[in-house]
């Protein structure tokens, strides 16, 4: 195995090791922060599809990451308040089960992404950059001025959603359903990736014309890419609402968008565990920088900035030495 | 809705429309000639507004808080290219992305540590402060007006500066053949460190403007700077003259939507639905002007490149 393989199954066991540690030790704060890691990850990984593999720089990710948040906030909502969503012309009612809501914001946030990505994908380059950030902000204003679920308050929900068999309060239970489904993803991305589509999509980026010549419709392939990518991260909101029983605006602001850059940028771009890797360095800083100064962000653009100009390889790539890709 | 609202918005429509167009000129200069995508432009913005805001509180004179503006602005771009944007030219658009968030982060957050969280305010000077009447028996605020005009002269200026004199020459060569101009003995980076320091000082004198009209904090540059980013892509990336016009239509969308819309809605719902549906469409509603001339024109009004 390479050392990239090495790297990947050494950060992936001490994402599970650490909260288990601490699940022993009895220090809940340690598994919360782990719980985190593994849903900005998987944010992150949605986003490297698109991103790495796809060549397609989207600042507006906020947007699928919101959505799930809302599929969560929306449902559980009218659960607790035992109002149906809608009556006519069917009944549709709120929910607590977690799969339900999981399904719900994965076809909600592939709907939106298909329709962003149908219209984003008519440009390129640095068009392609700004309209996904201006879609995001579109729905960012639309939550704020909506003010059925809360509006720029945000919407609080009151217990964390079930999940059969699981007591989803239990910290340790929710980190092993957001690690599992992380695990899931990162899978799926690696057969993706190795599969006819994923080659295709990786041909893409590189030429253009040499694929179209081949007689494959690049158009097709990059939407079907935004929209699966679109809904790794739409599903990753589901949970982040989940774990903090709250959603907001905040979680469409192009800020997010640019985070979820930042997970998948510092651990090293188009590589499998980059985000996994990226998102727990981003935490991890979080958690230590935040304890030094208010302005720890000073240091994490600072970081940042050295990355891209001179460690364009992230963390990994530190670690593993430069790719060892063909072609 | 009686006329004289629906003037006064319009009003306020080319105001908003010409403060973008300062903030999007330096922009889309920047990205047509040095083929740049920054994000910290709104940083420059929230520079320039800071600098007008702490000069004015020093010294008590609007003028030279302007002035201010327009230096700071100016330094700190000239001191950012150098620093930062010069390693960028020859990147991809994922990297200057990245690059600029993370000036941006250093920024925002710098500017938090030295003024802290707390909004600084901008007053208008008494000499541009009340109303002024116009005729059909407008009463309309002085100091909004004095924006319109000061913006439109300064877009003159631009106009002049690219079109007449020897260093917009070089700008228009840069944009179409930046190669051929270094090889005719211009100095590139110079040219370069120039035109972004006259971008980020163009953006700093439409912060030290609005910043009489609204709280002057850490993060007023981000909004601005999303707008700025729709008006380039309507108007066409690299076009001084797409973004004038893109900038008026932008702002005269977003005030006239905003009281237009609910109107609209109460034809056919019940007013308390009509101003909600109203105002949450016409929160969204450049941006689906964004989406429309896109699908009509890719390139956006005044677009040439593919």
């Amino acid at each position: 195995m390479s050392r990239e393989g090495w790297i990947n199954i050494a950060l992936i066991l001490s994402l599970l090791a650490v909260p288990l540690w601490a699940q022993v030790a009895d220090e809940p704060f340690l598994i919360t922060l782990s719980t985190r890691v593994a849903i900005f990850a998987l944010a992150g990984v949605g986003l490297n599809l698109a991103l790495g593999l796809g060549g397609l720089v989207s600042l507006g990710h906020a947007a699928f990451f919101g959505i799930g948040g809302y599929a969560m906030g929306i449902l559980a909502s009218h659960a607790q308040s035992y109002a149906p969503i809608l009556e006519v012309p069917l009944l549709i009612e709120g929910t607590k089960s977690m799969p339900v809501i999981w399904l719900t914001a994965l076809l909600v946030s592939g709907l939106v992404a298909l329709a962003i990505g149908a219209l984003s994908l008519r440009t390129t380059g640095v068009y392609f950059i700004m309209i996904t950030l201006a879609f995001g902000q579109m729905l960012y204003y639309f939550s704020i001025s909506w003010p059925a679920y809360g509006g720029e308050d945000g919407l609080p929900i009151y217990t964390r959603n079930n999940f059969p068999g699981l007591n989803t309060l239990d910290p340790i239970q929710f980190f092993l359903i957001s690690y599992v489904i992380l695990c899931i993803a990162l899978v799926f991305i690696s057969l993706l990736t190795k599969s006819s589509f994923g080659l295709a999509l990786n041909a893409a980026r590189q030429s253009v014309r040499r694929v179209e010549t081949v007689g494959i419709s690049t158009y097709r392939v990059r939407l079907t890419a935004f929209v699966l990518s679109g809904m790794m991260t739409g599903l990753s909101g589901a949970l982040f609402a989940d774990l903090n029983r709250f959603v907001s605006p905040s979680m469409f602001s192009w800020q997010t968008s640019g985070e979820i850059m930042i997970f998948v940028i510092l651990g090293g771009t188009a590589r499998l565990f980059g985000p996994v890797a990226g998102a727990a360095l981003f935490i991890v800083l979080e958690h230590l920088l935040g304890g030094i100064s208010d302005y720890w962000l000073i240091f994490l653009g600072l970081l940042l900035l050295a990355v891209v100009l001179f460690a364009r390889g992230g963390l990994i790539g530190l670690l593993a030495g430069s790719p060892s890709r063909s072609g | 809705m009686s006329l004289v609202l629906f003037i006064e918005q319009v009003l306020n429509g080319f105001q908003f429309g010409i403060m973008l167009f300062l903030t999007a000129a330096g922009l889309t200069l920047v990205f047509g000639v040095m083929g740049l995508i920054n994000l910290a432009h709104g940083s420059l913005f929230m520079i320039g507004a800071f600098a007008a805001a702490s000069i004015a509180g020093w010294t008590g004179s609007f003028v030279l808080a302007i002035m201010a503006s327009l230096a700071a602005a100016a330094a700190a771009g000239a001191l950012v290219e150098v620093a930062v944007i010069r390693k960028l030219y020859d990147r991809d658009h994922l990297d200057q992305v990245l690059a600029t968030f993370a000036l941006i982060l250093i920024l925002s957050e710098g500017t938090r540590w030295i003024f802290g969280s707390f909004p600084l305010y901008l007053n208008i000077p008494s000499y541009l402060s009340g109303p002024i009447s116009l005729p059909g028996g407008i009463q309309y605020p002085l100091y909004r007006l004095t924006i319109i005009i000061a913006g439109l002269f300064i877009a003159l200026c631009l106009r002049q500066l690219i079109l007449k004199t020897r260093i917009g020459m070089q700008i228009r060569a840069g944009e179409s053949d930046r190669e051929m101009i270094a090889v005719l003995g211009v100095n590139i980076s110079w040219l370069y460190t120039l035109l972004f320091a006259l971008g980020a000082a163009l953006a700093g004198v439409a912060g030290g403007l609005v910043g009489a009209l609204q709280s002057v904090q850490v993060g007023m540059g981000e909004p601005i700077l999303i707008l700025a980013f729709v008006v380039i892509v309507i108007g066409g990336i690299g076009s001084v003259k797409g973004a004038l016009v893109a900038s008026i239509l932008v702002g005269l969308t977003d005030r006239l939507g905003s009281i237009l819309m609910p109107e609209a809605f109460k034809l056919f719902l019940p007013p308390a639905d009509a101003t909600l549906m109203g105002s949450a469409l016409s929160s969204m509603l450049i941006y689906i002007l964004m989406a429309a001339v896109l699908v009509w024109k890719p390139t956006g009004l005044y677009g040439v490149r593919v």
